[in-house]
């Protein structure tokens, strides 16, 4: 069968997460529910087939039943092909024996050959842990054009901020120079996004390369590592092959802390509107859920708030995302938190300012966070956190930075 | 719930249409917009899902093109199958023109039907809304050795109003010894909720013995047929069913839908109701909105007032406006400052800034589809 593809994706997804603690305690990071009814790998795959991409690998390792799952056949997001769609790519085995995937570049050096059924051109290689919307298309084109062996998306930071992100360095047309992660005294404000453009020949080439150089090294007893950052970047920047930095204009919000994910959604309310999912020129997709549309209550107070379907509110909910399947009793108060799918929110239960995780429970009196005002130190407040399936009993509270995962 | 290979499901997507002649004038009954996410065919054919049918066939007559856009290739109801799967019938008749009857429609697509290895065949229509599983209806239908089963509901019936119902008297043994279409009489009656088990080889025996003798009605002709010495047995559904039989039956059987015990008997957790997939994003609710005792489906931005009210999916509502006891359908944009009670707008409606329509409760205005006012 023909298979060529002019552009292969691969998704890393194998992240644990660990900085989202409970919430990503039994699913991989991309699983991480996102504005009411997403994922966060539905950005990433929605953009891919938007962009008109239609072969993506996602390659999963940490607590990927969820995940999997979820991705299922990429129906949802129409990547149900006969040539391409989406696969998982798990670890595997070999006669060479079994490893896990040793750092992102060794992820995609472990599934070349899933990349050379389809001979492409040109590999996009993506992150799961990012909303934003865009066309990879035109950063293809951009590759192209600038006959570049690698081309790095990358968005401008304001310099307080430059020094926690990969910072690119580059000249007047954009060809990167020098490549710093987390510099103590940033050089410029380009921060890398995480988002690369390949080409396929190259990146091979260097696979290998980093993949035979990281072994020989751990055989020497020395340092070894097998990222792209890292490694691959750092060692093309050091053969000056043609790299160049494609500047992203628009929403992009890293979702790596409990803070990041919680400011997220929050920024769904903004009257500003950074990121419009209601657009219907790019739609983010989502495996749907088949419940019945919303029902609010006659106790219900709703403003300000993003709420999906299959929830019932008949408590008050102001400057919150509601997931699908929630619901919130009457007399019970919901104030710039986010409640993920099937959450129940009893009868004066009091969350504010809080994540409350899929399934939980607040029981009625319950009280999950503070408000930043209220707190005593502005050091000691913080997003309070209660996992997926956990219990918070009848008069319990849950403090500002606190995060919990068994019942309470 | 596993497949049940032996039951072979057919939908009549246009049975009753003329009953709600505003709503069916660009569709069939099957495709009419129901309960903020629906169309009520999907209520039928997750019935037959859940119960374990795999193969469906929908029967059309006219304007089927919002139902072929609608149901697609079946995937949403997980009906897109190499063995089975949903198959829409499109209207053709052997006697010329488009079929007359139920037998005559039968007759029409019976090759789909013969191909089938089930059984047993059920037909249902779209205009009832409930939630049933086949299955304890295919035992009794067995095990009473019956010819034909009906199932009826029992409720309050009025034959000024409901003319598409048809009652059933049975004896205590559930044989139904009567069978009355839409007769002049007001009370708690067995209603037939279009629901019928057959074998297939009686079925087949009837539509070709009909189609010899230039009959057509299925009702009238085996149902009320004393002389068939069919043995028909009623098998009696006795959870919540809504007939939609005119548009004031459209509109209550929707505010119906805003009390809880009724979403709960339609919308059950263990059987859902599927429909097709619209990728919208959640309601986004703004800084001054305001909402009571409503049901209201994904993709809209409200920043008014909603009380009482059923939004489809996408609908905007400016600020300032107040929309009472409505039935709002899908893409409607409505302005600021607008007064809205009692009314229907059809998909697509446009109203702009300060307008005022009332409605009363059974004489709701009705606005047509991309209507702009």
């Amino acid at each position: 069968m023909y298979t060529k593809k002019k552009v292969v994706a691969m998704l890393l997804a194998g992240g644990q997460g660990s900085r989202l603690y409970a919430l990503t305690k039994n699913v991989a990071k991309p699983a991480v529910p996102y504005g009411g009814k997403y994922r966060l790998i539905d950005f990433p795959l929605s953009n891919c087939t938007n962009s008109g991409i239609d072969t993506v690998g996602v390659l999963t390792q940490y607590q990927p039943l969820v995940l999997n799952e979820y991705i299922g056949n990429g129906q949802p997001w129409d990547l149900d092909k006969m040539n391409g769609g989406v696969h998982v790519l798990p670890p595997y085995e070999s006669q060479k024996g079994a490893s896990w995937y040793e750092g992102t570049a060794n992820a995609i050096y472990q599934n070349m050959n899933f990349i050379r059924r389809y001979d492409p051109e040109y590999v996009v290689v993506l992150g799961g842990d990012h909303i934003y919307k865009m066309d990879y298309s035109k950063m293809v084109d951009f590759h192209i054009a600038n006959e570049a062996d690698c081309t790095i998306s990358v968005i401008d930071v304001p310099l307080a901020e430059a020094s926690r992100f990969g910072i690119m360095i580059c000249d007047e047309n954009n060809k990167v120079t020098d490549f710093v992660e987390k510099p103590k005294e940033p050089k410029s404000t380009l921060a890398s996004m995480g988002i690369y453009v390949f080409s396929w020949k190259k990146l091979e080439k260097y696979l290998i390369e980093n993949e035979e150089d990281a072994n020989a090294k751990r055989e020497r007893g020395e340092s070894w590592s097998k990222d792209f950052g890292k490694d691959i970047i750092t060692s093309m920047l050091r053969d000056n092959q043609r790299l160049f930095a494609y500047e992203f204009e628009g929403y992009w919000k890293d979702v790596g802390t409990l803070d990041s994910l919680w400011e997220a959604n929050m920024d769904l309310l903004s009257p500003a509107l950074p990121l419009d999912l209601h657009d219907k020129s790019w739609k983010i997709y989502s495996r749907s859920s088949y419940v019945p549309p919303q029902y609010i209550g006659n106790n219900a107070k709703v403003e300000n708030s993003m709420i999906a379907e299959g929830c019932d509110v008949d408590g008050s909910v102001d400057f919150s995302v509601l997931f699908a399947g929630v619901t919130v009793e009457e007399g019970a108060v919901v104030n710039y938190s986010i409640i993920m799918p099937g959450a129940v929110i009893k009868s004066g239960a009091v969350v504010e300012y809080a994540i409350v995780g899929s399934d939980s429970v607040i029981e009625s009196d319950a009280h999950i966070g503070k408000s930043p005002e209220s707190a005593e130190k502005s050091d000691n407040w913080g997003i309070a956190v209660v996992g997926h399936n956990v219990t918070v009993s009848s008069g319990k509270s849950v403090e500002p930075k606190q995060i919990i995962g068994e019942n309470i | 719930m596993s497949v049940n290979y032996n039951l072979l499901g057919l939908i009549f997507a246009s049975m009753h249409d003329s009953f709600v002649s505003d709503l069916t004038e660009h569709r069939t009954m099957g495709s009419i917009p129901f309960g903020g996410r629906y169309r009520l065919i999907d209520f039928p054919l997750s019935n037959y899902v859940n119960s374990g049918v795999s193969e469906v066939g929908v029967i059309t007559k006219a304007n089927y093109g919002s139902l072929l856009d609608h149901l697609g290739s079946g995937r949403d109801w997980d009906l897109a199958r190499k063995k089975g799967g949903l198959h829409l019938l499109p209207p053709y008749s052997q006697t010329g023109g488009i079929y007359k009857g139920r037998l005559d429609a039968l007759a029409n697509i019976w090759s789909f039907v013969e191909h089938s290895k089930a059984q047993y065949v059920i037909l249902s229509n779209c205009d009832v809304v409930t939630t049933i599983d086949f299955n304890p209806v295919l035992r009794q239908h067995k095990e009473t050795e019956a010819d034909i089963t009906l199932i009826y509901g029992k409720g309050y019936y009025d034959g000024e109003k409901n003319r598409s119902t048809t009652i059933l008297q049975l004896d205590e043994d559930k044989v139904v010894n009567d069978v009355l279409v839409a007769p002049r009489i007001k009370g708690e009656c067995c209603q037939w909720l279009d629901m019928v088990i057959i074998s297939k080889e009686l079925l087949r025996t009837i539509v070709f013995d009909s189609m010899s003798r230039n009959t057509f009605s299925f009702t009238k002709e085996i149902l009320q047929n004393k002389e068939c010495g069919y043995k028909i047995m009623g098998f009696e559904h006795t959870e919540l069913f809504m007939r939609i039989d005119s548009t004031e039956s459209y509109f209550a059987a929707n505010k119906r839908l805003l009390d809880s015990e009724t979403r709960k008997a339609i919308f059950k957790y263990k059987t859902p109701v599927y429909t097709k997939v619209g990728d919208n994003a959640p309601v986004k609710y703004g800084l001054e909105s305001n909402i009571k005792n409503s049901l209201i489906a994904d993709g809209c931005i409200i920043e008014g007032t909603v009380e009482n009210s059923i939004l489809f999916r996408g609908v905007k509502v400016g600020k300032g406006t107040v929309i009472k006891d409505s039935v709002i359908m899908q893409g409607a944009v409505i302005g600021s400052n607008c007064r809205l009670s009692e009314i229907i707008t059809d998909k697509n409606v446009g109203i702009r800034d300060d307008q005022i329509l009332n409605g009363s409760e059974t004489y709701p205005v009705y606005i047509n589809k991309n209507g702009k006012i």
